[in-house]
Formats: structure tokens, sequence, C-alpha cells
């Protein structure tokens, strides 16, 4: 028997660290040699943190909100054998979680089951079988053949079929080549490709050696953003033990293909995420695009032919090259194959991510995985793509996930962020917030994307402020059509999305923001004014104890209380914590 | 040492850049200086060693490397990892992805902007706090988050948030006065 605990980003954020020297320590103080594995993510983040029971016969307890001292009363229970402890019990290999019951996970196979650290771990789940396989009976061309028939298309966004790329590279002039993962996940609410590279590294080196293979690249580079440290680590230990094992460097297993990997370090750009930005980043120039073509299939870094790959395009590689193109193809709907991973989050229950058969409902993944939003409220749009994506409104959460029927809403399926928002999201508010993000990360060489945005965004601001004007919305729409069509790379291109797809779904709202001053999910700050209704408020002082800014006053002798404008944060704290009963907290429109 | 150079005049500003020890930006320079296309990653570990980008260090490494300061300058500034200002001692990361604004987050930073009397990106005074945002911590299930040096927090409301930095306002200066009774 053994014990696991997940140590992903989320996981150390939740506490996992202290569960780990918790539990060291209790075994030390018993004289125990138990086996403590770190692995990375599951995906359910929203049990955080994560502890695994595995017994001899593989059979996996796992234990949720774990914290010092449950992680003690856990291990106790199963010494004793009085496992596994209900209480704490999310799901077992018996009886998995609903939301690990529903997915399909090719990508996300070995995430939060294996230690990341750990090349042995890795070959025991067919690691590197794959790259064995390609090296020793297929030539470049067959592999790359077996891509096309898969029909694997990129998961960065733009979903360009892979093999179509790798074949442009390797049929380019040129000398050198490269290939290069892109790492640098930037949409603001994604955490897909981290996961993987913390919970897998080695399945995306595979990937990547493989692809050098195919398309004849002898150096391949890794931009990884700057904040994903951990991921860093994890890959740079997975580097060293390839370099150990023969698995890079010269004569690769044997045969008479060298190549090597080394990271780089993104330095916080999201544009830098676009590929010709990403070379020009990896030059050590300011990470601005340009013009294409040239491809960077014919003219790449230092003008050599080069792949720019996603993270979990290349993940999906060893897996198909282990059972075939055509088994990939069987996966997923017509025009998209295979799977997707998405990091579900927001106003829903069971946040995490979720692995499913392109083609899946957008119902099922939020319903059947993720079970809905918190309750007693309603669901009312999601957000998907971020920055360079839209809301789908919920009255059409029954079109499967595929590019087509995604592209169709005015949304992209994007790299995988899914945002869930309720009906306390203010999705006027949540333009502005998509146009403040794209604005500040334009690299500024477009006029339209560069200036646009910024008008764009002023006038979402005065929208949201109370001081928006007849006439706006169109005014919207008209700048949206301007920089969609002239500027140069995505950011500029997509950048309207979030505006347009918001004022075709929810119009209202925008009309309710500019005719009325009136904000309907209450979430436009300078729109809403706290009030203590005198005749409602029993004194009670709740409210006092709840707000950060201290400017509730009143009180004495059961006087009602009132609030101080001029310091008012408009947290809202107030209002949340206000008794039902008395209710006696009022904003606008309540 | 913690100060705000903000607050400093230009004059004691270079005066505090000229006392700078520059061998170690000098070591990772002759290290990189081969390699092509290094100037990002020299300035990502001159920034790990000072911890923020002095003037004078930009100077050397373009005096370095034979391009222009205002190349380095202008590198310098696109990139939002790097800050040309010290930080303070607590440096709190409020995330303002998606998820968490969607949770709130806006509202926990003008919480935390009214508490610490600074805006985002800024310093305090006394060098204890410092303000900025990210997008995605990558912890989405505890939003709304925050990170203070690297240690998370969440899922948080506009109350836990300043309860977390008054606290450690207070030892803060619990600290301080033990150091003073010594
Ligand atoms: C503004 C912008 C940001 C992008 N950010 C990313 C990113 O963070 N990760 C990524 O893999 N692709 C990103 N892309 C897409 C890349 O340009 C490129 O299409 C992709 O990396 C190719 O890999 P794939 O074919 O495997 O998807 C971005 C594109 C644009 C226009
Ligand atoms: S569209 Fe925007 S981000 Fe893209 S190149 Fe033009 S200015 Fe830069
Ligand atoms: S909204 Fe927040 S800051 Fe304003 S009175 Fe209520 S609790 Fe205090
Ligand atoms: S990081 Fe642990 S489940 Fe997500
Ligand atoms: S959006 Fe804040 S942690 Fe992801």
């Amino acid at each position: 028997m053994k014990v696991r605990l997940g140590l992903g980003s989320c996981g150390i954020a939740a506490g996992g660290l202290q569960v780990l020297e918790a539990l060291q320590k209790e075994m030390e103080s018993r004289g125990l040699k138990l086996e403590i594995q770190k692995s990375g993510c599951i995906g359910l983040c929203h049990h955080e943190p994560l502890l695994d029971w595995i017994e001899d016969d593989g059979q996996v307890f796992t234990y949720g909100a774990v914290n010092a001292g449950r992680s003690v009363e856990i291990l106790e229970a199963h010494l004793a054998g009085r496992g596994p402890l209900e209480a704490y019990l999310v799901s077992s290999s018996d009886e998995p979680a609903e939301f690990l019951q529903q997915q399909l996970r090719i990508v996300l196979k070995n995430c939060g089951r294996i230690d990341p650290e750990s090349i042995d771990d890795y070959r025991r789940q067919d690691g590197y079988s794959a790259l064995q396989k390609a090296l020793a009976g297929m030539s470049p061309e067959e592999v790359i053949k077996e891509i096309e028939v898969s029909a694997l298309r990129g998961r960065g966004g733009a979903g360009f079929p892979t093999g179509l790329k790798w074949k442009a590279t390797r049929e380019a002039a040129g000398f050198y080549r490269y290939i290069i993962c892109n790492a640098d996940e930037g949409d603001p609410g994604a955490f897909m490709d981290r996961s993987i590279l913390e919970g897998d590294p080695h399945a995306v080196l595979e990937g990547m050696i493989i692809a050098a293979y195919a398309i004849g690249a002898e150096q391949g580079i890794i931009y990884c953003r700057a904040e994903y440290p951990l991921a860093v680590k994890r890959l740079e230990i997975a580097i060293a033990q390839d370099r150990e094992n023969g698995l890079l460097g010269r004569r690769i297993l044997g045969s008479d293909f060298s190549f090597d990997i080394s990271i780089q370090q993104g330095a916080g750009a999201f544009v830098c995420g676009e590929e010709t930005a990403l070379i020009a980043s990896l030059e050590g120039e300011r990470g601005m695009p340009r013009l294409k073509p040239p491809y960077p299939s014919e003219s790449g870094l230092w003008g050599y032919p080069s792949s720019i790959n996603n993270v979990e395009t290349l993940a999906n590689v060893p897996w198909i090259i282990r059972n075939g193109g055509e088994a990939f193809a069987a996966l997923g709907s017509r025009e998209s194959k295979g799977t997707k991973v998405f990091a579900l989050a927001g106003k829903i229950k069971r946040g995490g991510l979720v692995e499913v058969p392109m083609g899946t409902t957008l119902r099922e993944i939020i319903y059947g995985i993720g079970g809905g939003v918190k309750a007693g409220r309603r669901i009312k749009a999601v957000q998907m793509g971020g920055p360079s994506g839209g809301c789908i409104p919920a009255e059409l959460l029954d079109i499967p996930v595929d590019y087509q029927s995604l592209n169709n809403t005015g949304a992209i399926m994007g790299s995988g962020g899914m945002v869930v928002l309720d009906e306390s999201s203010c999705m006027v508010d949540l333009a502005r917030f998509f146009l403040d993000f794209t604005q500040k990360e334009s690299c500024g060489k477009c006029v339209q994307c560069r200036i646009g945005t910024k008008r764009m965004l002023e006038i979402l601001e005065r929208i949201c402020r109370g001081a928006g004007r007849e006439g706006d919305i169109e005014l919207l729409e008209e700048l949206s059509a301007h920089i969609s069509e002239n500027s140069l790379c995505g950011l500029g291109q997509s950048a309207p999305n979030p505006v347009l797809t918001t004022i075709r779904y929810f119009r209202d709202e925008y009309e309710a923001h500019i005719r009325e001053k009136r904000c309907p999910a209450k979430q436009c700050q300078e729109l809403l004014k706290y009030t203590i209704d005198p005749d409602r408020c029993m004194g009670c002082g709740l409210c006092v104890y709840a707000c950060p800014a201290d400017c509730i006053k009143g009180g004495e002798n059961n006087q009602p209380y009132y609030i101080e404008q001029e310091n008012c944060s408009k947290c809202g704290a107030c209002l949340d914590i206000c008794p039902e009963r008395f209710a006696a907290v009022r904003v606008p429109g309540t | 040492m913690h100060f705000c150079s903000k607050n400093k005049r230009p004059e004691e500003k270079s005066m505090l850049d000229a006392q700078l020890d520059l061998s170690p930006v000098l070591k990772i320079i002759e290290e990189k200086r081969h390699e092509k296309g290094s100037l990002i990653a020299i300035l990502q570990q001159a920034q790990e060693i000072y911890g923020y980008l002095p003037l004078s260090v930009l100077k050397c490494i373009a005096r370095e490397l034979g391009i222009k300061p205002a190349k380095v300058y202008g590198i310098a500034t696109f990139y939002t990892q790097f800050r040309l200002q010290p930080t303070g001692k607590y440096q709190i990361m409020l995330c303002q992805g998606t998820a968490c604004h969607v949770n709130g987050s806006e509202r926990i930073e003008s919480t935390i902007c009214q508490e610490l009397k600074i805006k985002r990106g800024e310093t305090t005074p006394d060098g204890l706090f410092s303000l900025e945002s990210a997008a995605c911590l990558g912890c989405c299930s505890l939003a709304p988050v925050m990170m203070i040096n690297g240690q998370a927090y969440g899922p948080l409301s506009a109350e836990k948030a300043v309860a977390i930095i008054r606290k450690i306002k207070a030892a803060e200066s619990l600290s301080l006065v033990g150091g003073e009774a010594q």
C-alpha cells in the first residue's frame, strides 16, 4: 500500500504541502515506512487537497479536502483496517466520482496518477513505447501520415491540422529545423497546459521527440510561461532523465536520430503566445507578431523552418502513434476528432480539469461533469476561448463542442478555458474585463488594435459607470468591424469577440446600463449604492463586523445602522451577511 | 533593505543605483554573451538577483552587449515580468483571471487598495507591501485567489483579504518593537 498526494499548483495552493509534512511526521513517529507518492493534478480541483490511499491490489480510495489532522485520521483508519473512511471519501476505484466517470482521458490519462518526477512511473504506463515504435519501424513520412489519418488539429486555439503543419515543415527548404512547444498558455482563466506539464511532462517530451523525428528537427525549444515555475522545474527534471536514458541527445535509442530540447521562459506577454511573436521573443526581441506568409513552417526561428505546436497537441501524439491514427479518428465528432481538455471554472459546483470526446455537448460537461451552478443559482452563459472567444448563452447549451458548432455561436473552441457564469455575472462588465485585458496586451504594432481597443474599452467603461449614451452599442459594433478587419494578428482580429457575442445574446443588459443606468446583475460598482433601510435594520450589528472598510456606523441603543458612503468600497459584504429575515441592506434593484 | 525608490528624489535614486554591485550581472553576461537572443534570459536572471531591474543594471547590460540602452529599456518595459522599481517585502499578487474576476476579485482589489492606500503596481511608503495583479494563478477552484510571497490564499472575500494583511502588519510591527528592545 502507499499514499499519493496531489501536489499540482492548486493542490499546493490548497495546502497540500502541509498535509505532506504532517504525514511524514506521523510516519516517522510510528516508525512506519510507507511510500508517499507525489503526483500532479487529477482534475478534481474542487476537492483539493487530495489524498489517495492505494492498496496493494491496486484499489484506490481518494479523499478530498484533506488537512493535516484528517490525513492522520485517514492513515490510522486504513492501518487499523477500518478504511475506507467514508466521511472524507470523494472517489474510489469501485465508485469513481461523477466528475471523473463521464470523462475520456487520453491526454490526462496519467495526470494525478503517476509521479511526474519519475521516468519509471511514466514507462510503466507504456511511456516512450510510441517513440520506440516510431524510431524502430516507421519512417518520418509514415509518422506524419499517421498523424494525418488521426485528423489531429492543433489545440492551441487555431485548430490547424497538425499533420499538415509537420509535412510543410519537413518539406520546406533549409538545412536546420526547429520544433517549438508553445507552453505560453495566455488565456487568463485556463490551466490545461500547466496541469499537463506539471502532471505528465514526459508525455509532452515524448510527443515532441516524435514530432522532431517526423519533421527532421535537431533542436527543440519549450517556450513556457514564466508564471509556471513548477512546470518548468518538472520539465527540467524530465529532460535530464531523458538525457540519462538515451531518449535525448545523440543517436536516440540507438538510431541515427539526434535531438535535444531546451526550455525558454516567457516574460509575461499574452501576445507572445502568437507564433510569430513567440519566435521574436525567442530571438531576444520584443514579442511583436509579423505578417504571414511566410509561415513559420517555411521561415521560423532564425529563419529556419519551424513547427510550433501546443502542449496538448503534442501530448496527444504518443497515444496516436501507439494506438494508430484510425483509433484516434474514431473518437469525437465528424469534423473534430479525438478529445479536448477544458479547464472548468467560474460559478460551477465542481470545477477542475475535464477531458471529453469532441462532440460532447456543453450541457453534458457543465451539468453531468461539473454538477451545474452553485446552489440556488441559474446558469446564464459560458465563456469559451478567453479574450479571443465569446459567451455562449444558456439556451445554446445543447450544442456539441466541435470547432464548427462553436464558431457558429460567435465564440471559439480556444485553448480550453470554460468559465461558467450565473445571473450574478454582468455581461457588460465581462466584456469590459476582456477588453481591458486585450487593450493592455496589444503589442501596439497595428493602429486599429492599439487605439481601437482603447476606444472600445473607454466606451465599455462609461457604460459600466452609468454614463453610456444612445448609439454606444452601434459604435462598439462599428469599431469591432474595423479592428478585426485591420489587425495583423489573432489578438487584434479576435479582440472584439467578447463584446460582439455579449451584444448579440445580452443586448438588453447593455440597454439597461445605458438607458436605465442599472446593472441587472449588480456587479458594476458605480451603479450600486449600498444603504441600510432604517425600518428593517434590527441592529444586530453583523454587518459592522463584516465591513472591511469600517464604514458602518450608528447602532447605539438599538438604533439602526447606516453606511458612510464616502468610505464604502462597495464590496457587498454587508448585503451578503444581513440575515434574510431582516433584508435591511439595499442596493438599487433589490 | 527595503526602500521605495519612487518616493526618493532622482539624485538620491541614482546614488542608490551607483552603489550597486554590478559584478553578478557581469558574470551572467559573460556566460550568455555568445548565445544568440539571450537578452531576455539575461534580464530575467538579473531581476532574480536584484529583485528588480535598476537603471544602472540596464545600462551595464547595454554597454557590455554593445547595444543601445534604448533597446534594452524597450524590451524591459515590453514584458510585464520586468520591474523597474523594487517591490515591497510582501508582494501581494491578486489574481485577475476570468474565474477570479467573476467571483469578485475587483472588489477585493478596491478593498485592499483602500486598506493599504496604494494602487495596483505600487508599494506602500514603508516598503512593506506591494500590490500586483496576475492573470490566473492556476487554482481557479479556489477563486478568488491572492498570493503573498508565493503562498496562496483562497477563496477570498474582501474581509478575509484585509484580515490577512492586517495580521502581517501586526506581526511586522511586533518584530520591529522586539528588535528595538533588544
Ligand atoms: C494572441 C494569441 C495568443 C495565443 N496564445 C497561445 C497560447 O497561449 N498557447 C498556444 O498554444 N497557442 C496560442 N496561440 C496560437 C498560436 O499562434 C499557434 O496557433 C499555436 O501555438 C499552434 O499550435 P497548435 O497548432 O498545436 O495549436 C495564440 C494565438 C494568438 C493570436
Ligand atoms: S493585432 Fe494587435 S497584437 Fe496583433 S500585431 Fe497588431 S497591434 Fe500587435
Ligand atoms: S458594501 Fe462593503 S464597504 Fe460598503 S458598507 Fe457594505 S460591507 Fe462596508
Ligand atoms: S492541481 Fe490538484 S486536482 Fe488540480
Ligand atoms: S482565474 Fe484566478 S486562479 Fe485562475
